[in-house]
């Protein structure tokens, strides 16, 4: 009991320094990586409780791939953005914020302490925890019978998330001319070098129109001839 | 020695939800908002587990399983939209996007 309590406290203070961190700290890089600390605390925490898969499933989707997607962004869009924190839309929005927040914890530690020393509630009536299982056997059952069909629909939110997110993301380029480059957008120009093809290009359509003139008066002089 | 009881995952959950609720209205930067929203939506999962264990029912780590999903799609679409945004006008913040005003 005093080990897990210590491993409670211990994660307890890395949770809500994160938590803190993630809220106070000024530079967006060093938020990204106060998350971490929270969502391996609260990793702890799942461990504890025993619930291992999720604990696993934590580290390596949030810290191995939510943070490291924000820290792409971060980095894609510059570390060096001021971040406005003390421009305030209407007069004492700061205050109405912490005031809100310290509602919000009144509230839920109140009706905690209410009711006693434990949770409420009904015990499970069907799928109870197995102490003599792994906890993955339990929640693999529970998925894929009694949740089935959320799990079905989490497959086609997580395509439809994909594609929204490369249409948001993709540069608006110009439009392809398909019987020019029947390939697609592989084989698209680079518009860099047109300043320097401008300039030989005029001196090109100088001497083409040189050739020009000369051609258009054979052609009248043939014109003459023919007529 | 104090009883370690699931009040105290609980109340920790609620305080990790408040910081979170807190910063996601001060803060004005976008990535730092989504940030705030994940500290919520842990928060919640801590719920879900910790009622998990007090009743002794494996939905609620099901349902963990499930917000893990959701937030890792809403993670992808909302940075997203916050590049496409930050492409066309830059160093915004959450009040300079008000196109869609009324």
């Amino acid at each position: 009991m005093r080990v897990e309590m210590l491993t409670f406290l211990l994660s307890a203070i890395i949770c809500l320094g994160g938590a803190l961190g993630v809220v106070l700290l000024r530079n967006t890089v060093h938020n990204a990586l106060s998350l971490i600390a929270t969502l391996f605390g609260i990793a702890v925490l799942f461990m504890s409780l025993g619930a291992y898969f999720l604990a696993a499933v934590q580290v390596i989707v949030y810290a191995g791939a939510i943070v490291v997607l924000f820290l792409f962004v971060i980095m894609l869009l510059g570390v060096d953005k001021v971040d406005h924190i003390e421009r305030e839309v209407f007069k004492g929005e700061r205050f109405a914020a912490v005031a809100v927040g310290v509602a919000i914890l009144g509230l839920s530690v109140t009706a905690l302490l209410s009711v006693g020393a434990s949770a409420t509630g009904q015990a499970s009536a069907n799928r109870a925890l197995d102490p003599t299982a792994p906890d993955i056997n339990g929640l693999a059952q529970a998925i894929f019978t009694d949740h089935v069909f959320a799990f079905e629909i989490t497959s086609v939110l997580l395509t439809i998330a994909v594609v929204g997110a490369i249409v948001l993301a993709k540069r608006g380029g110009a439009v392809i001319d398909l019987e020019e480059f029947p390939d697609g957008p592989a084989v698209i120009d680079e518009p860099e070098p047109e300043p320097e093809m401008e300039q030989s290009g005029a001196e090109l359509d100088a001497t083409a129109d040189d050739d020009a003139t000369v051609e258009a008066s054979d052609d009248s002089t043939e014109a003459e001839v023919g007529s | 020695m104090l009883e370690l009881t699931e009040t105290w995952y609980l109340v920790l959950a609620s305080l990790i939800f408040t910081i979170g609720a807190v910063g996601l209205l001060v803060r004005r930067n976008p990535l730092v908002m989504f940030m705030c929203v994940e500290l919520m939506l842990n928060a919640t999962t801590l719920t879900f587990v910790t009622f998990s264990k007090a009743l002794n029912d494996v939905g609620g780590q099901a349902s963990v399983f499930f917000v893990l999903v959701v937030a890792a799609a809403e993670v992808v679409v909302g940075l997203g939209i916050i590049v496409a945004i930050l492409r066309r006008q830059d160093n915004a913040d959450a009040d300079d996007l008000s196109l869609m005003r009324g």
